[in-house]
């Protein structure tokens, strides 16, 4: 009798363990899968997008400054080369200038500025992805999104947050980056980010982003509230995506000098 | 006539007020108060207010009308200022225009500025008027350039696209004044002297002004070419007799310019480069002493990221002079003499911080001919999204007091800007 218990005990163990080891297997596979998918159901979705973006920029003390845009997106490829153009309501004293990024995966973005008080279209230096956009607690990479393969991905576990079941994935750099290590809630009904960790050279946590509100889109779910948080100067930014469309047929000559010197109207509004 | 179509466009612009729709109508301005200091007290002669090179409040309105659906659309921008130096009470109607937008092409009429090239602050195929007196007493950049009232066409297409400009009235840079700034003249005893404006195209219809830029990508470089005949917009001079002159009357030369530039990411940032030939039309064998000679203009340029919101910008540019033999041999004793090839060196370094709203920025030009430096360096913050501070300081240096900037080497300035936008 002892000996069959102790049969059953050690077999259960066995078998623990085995099944353990086996769903390790798996996700050590499709972690960087996740990622993948994550990265065209957050920045690829539809082929062209339009938002009006509603930055809040809040120091520690609350005070706030406010950036209100009108985005342009259209894909070339799923994963692949995107176009962007943004047109600025707000803050006044920028009013009317134009911003137009063309992203590769592959190497550095060209960005393009248009400043109305000269009349000039400039090229701006692209290959620092890790400085802010636009004063705020997002970078460029945070706003067009990473390569997947530039980092090393391992699944740490399965999570609930907010009541969603999430992946939860580290990802380490492959080469230099602005972190050490980033952690990521990735919805696994959906493969939206929900949340993700910053990690400095410490390997303390330093920014951190929360999506807060999801809606479905004409059957696209997007993240329509986010806030990136800086833990280490109290900084945060809260933005709200507002008169999401997408598919809308943005033609390609939308992103080029003209418009960055007379915004397309019927788009911008 | 000038007058009368600034009058008819604010008009129109009254008139379209009624009408609009508040997304469509858009007012905005600033208010702001400049000021700038000499920082030694050797003033210039005719200096009105010892060391004060700049003072003023100024009100800026920009209101612009785009109606939905239409092809039409009109923006005015429109300072109102009160100068401190000359006790004076102005307006400067900055920008005026009417804009025809249609799928292939678009007209724009009135005043307008124009910036073209990709030289930083360095200037070949921009042959458009500029305000260098306010860049050196430390006014915000845009008041370097000046509106030319004239009528633009855009073309767009797959092939080329164009922009075509003409211009009927002609504007002339503006200069480091007398009372202002400490400037060289090889006549200091002849003070008065005439200026000779050339007539509006209406009255001479040769003295139209053309500007032409034709523009699309090759391969990754985006290139332009461009043809501008006109006038100088510095003056030339006449005399009776160089050497020893008794009188002396100041004009602008004719002057025909043609360029290319490119620019593109390359070397881990964007290279620049651009040419421009200057064909002195008046003094095409480059005997005049009072007239540029011919020149090759040329510059190349790059600039790089580095993380943590750091940018450097280098320049390097160069005047090629076509007639130099004749140059040397008919130069006054009186001018400054100068070098076949003339150049720059230039260096631009920009930090921002506390996100962004605190801004470093450090802008150096160095002649190694003339020896000698302007130097800028700047801290801006943003107090809140609407008001911002600005100071800095203009540094004048060199060996010479003849030079481009060693000449102003005495009007070092500090300067200090505040603006509430709206």
């Amino acid at each position: 009798m002892k000996a069959i218990k102790m049969l059953f005990v050690v077999s259960l163990f066995f078998f623990t363990g085995l099944n353990q080891r086996l769903s390790f297997a798996q996700s050590e596979l499709s972690a960087a899968g996740i990622i993948a998918k994550s990265r065209l159901a957050f920045y690829y979705a539809g082929d062209d997008m339009r938002a009006k973006v509603m930055m809040e920029l809040i120091n520690k003390d609350g005070q706030k400054r406010v950036r209100e845009l009108t985005m342009l997106r259209k894909d070339y490829e799923e994963g692949g080369n995107q176009k962007y153009f943004m047109y600025f309501h707000k803050p006044v004293d920028v009013k009317d200038t134009t911003f137009m990024v063309y992203k590769y995966p592959n190497k550095d973005d060209d960005r393009w500025l248009f400043i109305p008080a000269i009349n000039l279209v400039k090229q701006i230096a692209a290959n620092d992805k890790y400085s802010s956009f636009v004063g705020s607690d997002f970078t460029y990479e945070d706003v067009s999104g990473r390569k997947p393969d530039e980092d090393t991905h391992a699944l740490l576990r399965e999570d609930k947050l907010e009541g969603r079941n999430c992946f939860v994935i580290e990802s380490i750099p492959k080469g230099s980056s602005e972190y050490t290590k980033r952690i990521s809630w990735i919805d696994e009904a959906n493969f939206l980010p929900l949340k993700e960790e910053f990690y400095d050279k410490q390997n303390e946590l330093y920014r951190q982003f929360e999506a807060q509100e999801t809606k479905d889109i004409n059957g696209i779910l997007t993240v329509t509230k986010r806030v990136m948080k800086n833990i280490k100067t109290g900084h945060r930014t809260e933005v709200v995506f507002q008169d999401i469309e997408y598919n809308l047929g943005i033609e390609d000559s939308i992103f080029s000098e003209r418009y960055l010197r007379r915004p397309p109207l019927e788009w911008i509004r | 006539m000038d007058k009368i179509k600034i009058l008819s466009l604010i008009v129109t612009a009254l008139l379209f007020v009624p009408m609009a729709n508040a997304s469509e109508l858009s007012l905005h301005g600033f208010l702001q108060t400049n000021y700038s200091v000499r920082v030694n007290d050797d003033n210039p002669q005719g200096a009105k207010q010892g060391n004060l090179i700049l003072g003023e409040e100024r009100a800026q309105i920009k209101a612009s009308f785009y109606p939905q659906k239409s092809k039409i659309g009109i923006f005015v921008k429109s300072d109102f200022y009160h100068d401190w130096v000359e006790e004076d009470w102005a307006f400067d109607f900055r920008e005026g225009y009417l804009d025809f937008m249609d799928d292939k092409f678009g007209f724009r009429v009135g005043r307008q500025i124009y910036t073209w090239g990709v030289g930083d602050l360095l200037f070949i195929n921009d042959v458009f008027p500029k305000d260098w007196e306010a860049f050196y007493s430390g006014r915000p950049l845009e008041y370097l350039k000046i509106g030319a009232d004239s009528l633009k066409l855009d073309i767009y297409s797959d092939i080329v696209s164009a922009e075509a400009v003409v211009m009927p009235f002609f504007e002339p840079d503006d200069l480091p004044s007398v009372g202002r700034f400490h400037f060289f003249d090889p006549y200091p005893n002849i003070p008065n002297r005439e200026l000779e404006k050339p007539d509006s195209a209406f009255e001479k219809f040769g003295n139209m002004e053309y500007a032409l830029r034709l523009y699309r990508y090759i391969g990754d470089f985006d290139v332009s070419a461009y043809a501008y005949k006109g006038f100088f917009r510095s003056p030339g001079m006449k005399a009776d007799n160089f050497n020893s002159p008794s009188v002396i009357s100041l004009f602008y030369p004719e002057l025909a310019v043609y360029g290319l530039s490119a620019q593109r990411s390359a070397l881990g940032g964007v290279v620049s480069t651009e040419y421009g030939y200057y064909d002195s039309l008046n003094d095409r064998s480059g005997k005049d002493p009072g007239i540029n000679n011919s020149q090759s203009r040329f510059l190349v340029g790059y600039q790089k990221a580095f993380p943590e919101d750091f940018t450097v910008g280098i320049q390097y540019y160069g005047e090629l002079m076509h007639q130099y033999r004749q140059y040397k041999d008919n130069l006054p004793l009186a001018f400054a003499k100068r070098k076949e090839l003339h150049q720059y060196i230039t260096l631009r370094l920009t930090k921002l911080l506390k996100y962004q709203t605190l801004k470093l920025s450090l802008f150096t030009f160095y002649s190694p001919d003339e020896e000698d430096f302007f130097i800028t360096p700047e801290v801006s913050y943003n107090f809140t999204d609407n008001l911002l501070g600005i100071i800095g300081v203009n540094i004048f240096t060199g060996a010479e007091d003849n030079t481009t900037f060693g000449q102003h080497k005495k009007d070092s300035n500090i300067y200090v800007t505040v603006r509430y936008s709206f």
